[in-house]
């Protein structure tokens, strides 16, 4: 290992210390992405105005948004992690790649669901091949292969570097779901917020939404550890922490 | 606003309830996922440990006597 990292980051890579930091670190993310989830749901549902020219079906967009950022944010995180792995050979950030691609798919499977929902009554179709739709559904398999690839290895940490390979080749295709809505001349509309300049929506919508996004971010977060912790245990069940974890919480 | 008023969604409702129940869903399954796999691998791991602890108390007889 490089002299440059920190001492402190190369002691959270071993896995007891990684798996009791997560495990206290859980229950507060999980607790705030509830708080700020049900504030902004309250804002999104109950608070904010109906739209001028969508009406109230325009709320999807208060869990739309989020979750399709966060299929971007989980990939790109995915994507950093494989390559720690590829390079340097670390056993957790194998393990951070493969669990964020659960967590991903999820994401990216509500944004396509709750976005055909949308679409219905709004384009007057559930699905169409345009430029965003269809790069969103090649991220939803790209998840899908990085999951299948893992698993389809008898030897697991070999599985983890062939998928970690996939995942890093596939991220060739997180700027072409973003700027799709720029490149292309898509149904889909543009971008709803920047991070340069005003965001193209009312203060009332625009809170709840940032409200969900930060809630997504921390539910990610929680669910990381929470899966990562368990993969840990099944990763070193042979080991002597894990053993004394299992003895020490015996009981109910 | 009522209720019914709320759950009306402007006319809205068979499109924005389904999305938001999606979204609840999706997440609660991805959220017990992991906490049954680690309580599954707690208890076949504690099972493990007990069979091995069994096994040292009482010393394999040889398998052919004398």
């Amino acid at each position: 290992m490089s002299k440059w990292i920190p001492l402190w980051l190369h002691k959270l890579g071993s896995p007891p210390i990684f798996y009791r930091f997560a495990g206290v670190l859980r229950p507060w993310l999980l607790t705030l992405a509830l708080l700020l989830g049900a504030v902004a749901l309250y804002g999104g549902l109950v608070l904010a105005p109906a739209d001028y020219q969508q009406g109230d079906a325009y709320r999807i967009i208060f869990i739309h948004v989020p979750c399709a950022s966060m299929s971007l944010v989980v990939y790109g995180v995915m994507a950093f992690a494989s390559f720690l792995a590829l390079i340097w050979r670390i056993k957790l950030a194998e393990v951070v790649a493969m669990q964020s691609a659960p967590i991903g798919a999820a994401f990216t499977f509500i944004t396509l669901v709750t976005g055909s929902l949308w679409g219905k009554p709004m384009w007057g179709t559930w699905w169409t091949w345009d430029a965003r739709l269809t790069s969103e559904l090649v991220l939803l398999f790209l998840y899908l292969g990085v999951i299948g690839l893992y698993h389809a290895f008898e030897d697991r940490r070999q599985g983890a570097r062939a998928a970690a390979f996939l995942a890093l080749i596939g991220i060739v295709n997180v700027p072409i779901v973003h700027f799709s809505v720029n490149w292309w001349n898509t149904l889909h509309q543009g971008a709803t917020l920047r991070l340069l300049g005003p965001s193209k929506i009312a203060p009332a919508m625009l809170w709840p939404l940032l409200t969900m996004m930060a809630a997504t971010q921390l539910y990610f977060l929680a669910s990381l550890c929470g899966r990562v912790r368990s993969d840990l245990l099944d990763l070193e069940s042979g080991k002597d922490w894990v053993r004394k974890l299992a003895s020490g919480s015996r009981g109910p | 606003m009522t209720l019914q008023h709320f759950l009306a969604m402007g006319g809205y409702a068979a499109y924005v309830w389904p999305a938001y129940a999606v979204f609840l869903c999706v997440l609660l399954a991805d959220f017990l996922a992991p906490i049954l796999r680690r309580r599954r691998l707690l208890r076949e791991l504690q099972a493990r440990l007990t069979r091995q602890a069994a096994r040292q108390r009482q010393p394999q007889p040889s398998s052919d006597p004398p």
